[in-house]
């Protein structure tokens, strides 16, 4: 099929989730540009690793329409739909490395599912992303038990970068990390959108990510995305919630930080 | 000057080489992304091989898409030493082609082909087998000395035992084990019977049956049945718990707390298998009985129950009895032991895992089997 890079890769249309009488999300509208890195910031629980799952495909929406490339999911063939998750990469919370393979292993397996390339290339190809994401050659053969907690985000990413996606989800990409490995994060992401031409939607706590890396910010607050802009626009919004958000101590900090 | 130019219908992308001096033009055209390079990669490396430059001109007028695969695939061409490559340039790419080749160049950099030496593996690999089974075989001496000395140090304070948890495994490994234990020694209690009527008819002995089975059933079979299915059963559970717990890192937190893995882990087990083996073995030996008096009752003809049970008690020595049910708790110990030492030998994988609990029955019914035939010899030596 077909894909437009110039449409939404992905778009959310009056979403509605629930988990039993639980409203997660109603009328939730959202929608990605080509080529930016979008924030998605939410107060814990407020259902941000749901918005994502849904807009994955892990979880059907219990109401609207997810896009992709202007294709309504839900009209989508089976082979359509897998041809559109190759477009998709994730990066987990945890990294979510199969610990039975070596990292290179973990890389090779998309593409020994969803290409014909030679076995060697591959090899290559996976050892070429190891060294985009900033890990040691060394690390191609260890095990993800092997690996510090920094080395497995970037293990789990150059995993979810294997196929070539355009668009990439990063579930709380810095956390855990030391804030010089965070720093790091947030620069290999920048350097990889400019590298693949990356449309980014990433779920963060960390205020210093959203003030480095991200072009606009969405806000997940009251069930549904309140305000999706940039920064400045986001932080002057009249919502006691993004307020209080932005107004802390530790965001003015990370302003200045970003500023300076 | 020299030049090799190559179209191939079918392809979607292609590539032309032209060399000028030192440097080499290599025009690219199409879409070179993952789906399309797989056939030009051998091409380009072949047409390249044998051509002199040191610089590249890439040329980018004509490509249409460059993922990573393309970007690696072209910058094969890129010359490199171990320690610098030589220069290239980049005409008509976007600003992002350009990030791009500059990485893919970067990481195929320096890259020493790997060479497979089969015999020289197999070799190394069957000497860190060995390596691995003498490092093994100490390890659980090592283990069982460390848990000997906790053992006794707590049998004179039992204050300390935790006797909660003591209870809650004898349930787990006593309990619930006996019907399926007693289920088993009946069935091979029977088999016995079975055969020795048999063999025993056709020499007109008929009635050692019983001798042949009350020695074999309370001597050996009672107990090694109890024994290998507390090998599978629970000391397969042991390292399963135990492991998943090393795992999420609860044993780091009870050792930070002050907790001893000895004391509330390892020994209430062993407690537990060393009170619950001896029972086991006793009801596997009623079972045992009662499988082979079935068949002597109701298959063989001759042999009532009246004699049975006669027999039985002029001929069968209580020594046979105490000889079974001795051996039941010095298995329990080993079982105990091993499976606990493979459980905190788990690290954090979840292959680890399993193949910890496999070798954690292996070695369990391995030693059991071992210990039993020196158990043998020894009592055979003192006439027991």
């Amino acid at each position: 099929m077909e894909i437009d890079r110039n449409l939404p890769p992905v778009e959310a249309r009056d979403l509605k989730s629930q988990f039993g009488e639980n409203v997660i999300h109603e009328h939730l509208n959202f929608r990605l540009e080509p080529g930016e890195i979008i924030g998605v910031v939410g107060g814990s629980g407020s259902g941000k690793t749901v918005l994502m799952n849904t807009l994955l495909g892990l979880k059907e929406p219990d109401g609207g329409d997810v896009y992709y490339f202007g294709y309504n999911r839900s009209e989508l063939s089976f082979d359509q739909r897998q041809s559109i998750n190759n477009q998709m990469g994730v990066l987990f919370q945890g990294g979510a490395l199969f610990s039975s393979m070596t990292v290179r292993q973990n890389i090779m397996l998309p593409l020994k599912e969803h290409t014909d390339l030679p076995l060697p290339l591959m090899r290559e190809l996976a050892d070429m992303k190891i060294h985009m994401v900033g890990l040691p050659a060394h690390a191609a053969t260890l095990y993800p038990s092997d690996l510090s907690g920094g080395m497995k985000k970037r293990a789990g990413l150059a995993r979810s970068l294997a196929l070539d996606p355009k668009l990439l989800f990063l579930d709380e990409p810095t956390a855990g990390l030391d804030p010089i490995g965070a720093s790091a994060f947030d620069r290999l992401i920048l350097d990889l959108r400019e590298a693949m031409n990356l449309t980014v939607l990433l779920i963060t706590h960390d205020l210093d990510t959203l003030f480095t890396t991200c072009d606009r910010v969405a806000v997940l607050v009251d069930k549904h995305i309140a305000i999706a802009d940039t920064l400045p626009k986001v932080m002057e919004y009249n919502h006691p919630w993004v307020q209080e958000y932005f107004g802390g101590p530790r965001a003015r900090a990370a302003l200045e930080a970003g500023n300076g | 000057m020299d030049q090799a130019s190559l179209t191939d219908s079918g392809t979607q992308c292609d590539f032309s080489l032209l060399v000028d001096g030192l440097t080499l033009r290599l025009t690219a055209i199409g879409e070179w992304t993952l789906s399309t390079v797989g056939n030009i990669d051998q091409r380009l490396r072949d047409a390249v091989a044998p051509l002199e430059y040191e610089d590249v001109d890439f040329d980018f007028e004509g490509v249409t898409e460059l993922d990573t695969a393309g970007a690696y695939i072209l910058a094969r061409a890129i010359r490199c030493t171990p320690d610098i490559c030589f220069p290239f340039n980049l005409s008509g790419g976007s600003r992002g082609q350009q990030v791009l080749m500059r990485a893919a160049a970067d990481a195929s950099m320096g890259r020493a082909p790997k060479q497979s030496r089969q015999w020289y593996d197999t070799l190394v690999r069957m000497g860190e087998a060995t390596e691995r089974f003498f490092e093994e075989a100490f390890d659980t001496f090592a283990f069982f000395g460390q848990f000997i000395s906790i053992f006794f140090r707590q049998l004179l304070t039992p204050h300390t035992i935790r006797w909660k948890s003591v209870v809650a495994h004898i349930e787990d490994v006593g309990l619930n084990a006996a019907p399926i234990i007693m289920t088993l020694s009946f069935f091979v209690g029977a088999v016995i019977a079975y055969m020795g009527a048999n063999i025993l008819a056709s020499l007109g002995f008929q009635v050692f049956m019983v001798e042949l089975i009350g020695i074999s059933v309370l001597r050996e079979f009672a107990v090694i049945i109890t024994a290998i299915l507390l090998a599978g059963r629970s000391d397969s559970a042991f390292t399963a718990q135990i492991g998943a717990m090393k795992m999420r890192q609860e044993i780091d937190a009870m050792q930070v707390i002050g907790l001893d893995r000895f004391e509330t882990l390892v020994i209430p087990r062993a407690i537990a298998c060393i009170v619950s083996a001896p029972v086991l073995t006793f009801l596997a030996m009623i079972a045992g009985m009662g499988g082979g008096l079935m068949v002597a009752w109701f298959v063989v003809d001759g042999v009532s129950p009246t004699l049975f049970f006669q027999r039985m008690r002029e001929t069968v020595e209580i020594r046979h009895f105490w000889v079974g049910l001795a051996k039941a708790p010095v298995f329990a110990l080993i079982i105990a032991v091993i499976g606990c030492r493979q459980g905190l030998a788990v690290t954090g994988s979840v292959e680890s895992l399993g193949t910890r609990t496999t070798k954690s029955v292996v070695q369990a019914i391995f030693c059991v089997i071992a210990v039993d035939a020196m158990f043998a010899l020894v009592l055979y030596e003192m006439g027991v």
